[in-house]
């Protein structure tokens, strides 16, 4: 059975380390937040200005001035600090966030990625994610292996506009899981199936090379 | 002695804007978004301006209305995705549009205001954006260089203000407004709460006067994009 959306999200909550600063994307990374594990201390960063991101309000404590990066109201915690995007993006780029969860259309072997842009389509904008996988220290990604159409979304060369190059860690889809050596020349491996997917299954819906590492 | 404070928006922006000048607009989707003086901007009737800010507005509000009447001709932003005549206009190629990342565009408002003229970033190396650019290596790393960012005219949003253009910025509607503030040849700010000179906390004032050279008390709607809450549990 591949995993559900639920499951990606609690697969990729094993990455996180007590004291870490994350940033979480749009969609499923979002749902991260629901299984920090107990006993964890992890700060949420929102790249408009915000780090220590609470949980939704209750209606009584909505507050417009307060909002994360998907412009969802959200509330602040004891910890919370505000700052100006630039601030924002300095944390970003200088390398003091611990570790990125994001959404991909396209990601290869190689860990370039691709998540902003299909050319004929009306373009939204890449907002804040050229600058997280550039700059924070560790990028993990989750999304599912293959496209709506079934074709394979792990390549040896992505086909649409990339967000960035040799930059992704880890890939975390609905079938298994892989390791990506993105600065050095080890090929990618696969370290984990979700259950009941095979090897071969996962070979057939992947056009990117990788090796069989699962333990 | 100069006054700075303004009675309203419209007479704020009196003598401020001309045909295809560049204006920075702060704001991070409809947070912190300098409400009046958009609307003000639009009764200017100004034509043929370059808008420099993270978002496009929405339908019918924010800079959505400057689309509407068609008085924007370029837009620099990083996501726009939350407007439909902006998607129509910019597919009739009735408007031109530069994405820059996200962090690129605070970095370039910051780099504009305070006098330099280019960094190098990380940011974008290899993608579309860093196409036609300069890159220069450092320590064995590849870094595009982007330009800073000057406007004719920013229009910024704080919570509380004085007479002096002193500017105190509230949670998360502070994002792009402080380097914003910085990086117009002229800047007016609209605030919540005006206060005599004095009022403020030198030690807590975000955005110092010098910056701000006309500043307006305004009332807010504060719309909200996505209101999501979360039930009370039953005791």
């Amino acid at each position: 059975m591949p995993w559900s959306r639920d499951q990606l999200a609690q697969r990729a909550a094993k990455e996180l380390r007590d004291g870490f600063y994350v940033n979480l994307g749009i969609g499923i990374p979002t749902l991260v937040a629901n299984y920090i594990p107990q006993g964890m201390e992890v700060t949420l960063q929102s790249e408009n200005g915000m780090l220590g991101m609470g949980p939704f309000p209750y209606e009584d404590e909505v507050d417009a001035d307060l909002i994360n990066a998907g412009k969802q109201t959200i509330t602040a915690l004891k910890k919370t600090s505000y700052f100006s995007s630039a601030d924002s993006f300095a944390m970003i780029r200088g390398g003091h966030i611990d570790l990125s969860i994001l959404g991909a259309m396209e990601v290869t072997d190689r860990g370039d990625l691709a998540n902003w842009m299909v050319p004929g389509k009306m373009v939204k904008g890449m907002g804040g994610a050229m600058d997280l996988v550039a700059g924070v220290k560790r990028v993990v990604v989750v999304m599912e292996h293959t496209a709506k159409d079934g074709s394979p979304k792990l390549l040896k060369t992505c086909t649409l506009p990339l967000t960035g190059v040799n930059v992704v860690d880890l890939v975390i889809t609905d079938l298994g899981v892989f390791e990506i050596d993105k600065h050095g020349s080890q090929p990618m491996k696969l370290i984990e199936l979700a259950d009941g997917v095979s090897a071969d299954e996962i070979k057939s819906k992947t056009e990117a090379e990788f090796v069989n590492a699962v333990a | 002695m100069v006054n700075k404070v303004y009675t309203d928006a419209r007479s704020a922006l009196n003598g401020m804007t001309f045909d295809g000048m560049i204006v920075m607009s702060g704001g991070f989707g409809l947070c912190g978004i300098p409400e009046n003086l958009i609307i003000a901007l639009r009764d200017s009737g100004v034509k043929d301006i370059t808008v420099i800010s993270n978002n496009a507005g929405v339908d019918g509000w924010g800079l959505g209305l400057l689309l509407e009447t068609k008085q924007i001709k370029k837009m620099v932003s990083s996501y726009v995705g939350e407007n439909k005549e902006f998607a129509r206009q910019f597919l009739a190629g009735e408007l031109e549009l530069e994405f820059n990342p996200q962090g690129t565009l605070a970095e370039r408002c910051r780099a504009g205001g305070a006098g330099i003229a280019g960094f190098y970033t990380k940011t974008g190396v290899g993608t579309l954006v860093a196409e036609g650019k300069p890159t220069k290596e450092f320590d064995g790393e590849t870094y595009v260089m982007e330009t800073g960012l000057v406007a004719d005219l920013s229009i910024v949003k704080a919570w509380k203000g004085d007479r002096e253009g002193n500017l105190i910025f509230r949670k998360t509607a502070r994002n792009f407004n402080p380097m914003m503030a910085t990086a117009g040849k002229k800047c007016v700010a609209e605030v919540e709460i005006l206060v005599e000179t004095g009022e403020l906390d030198p030690d807590q004032i975000h955005t110092p006067g010098i910056y701000v050279d006309r500043i307006v008390k305004g009332d807010f709607e504060k719309r909200i994009e996505q209101r999501t809450v979360r039930q009370r549990e039953k005791t």
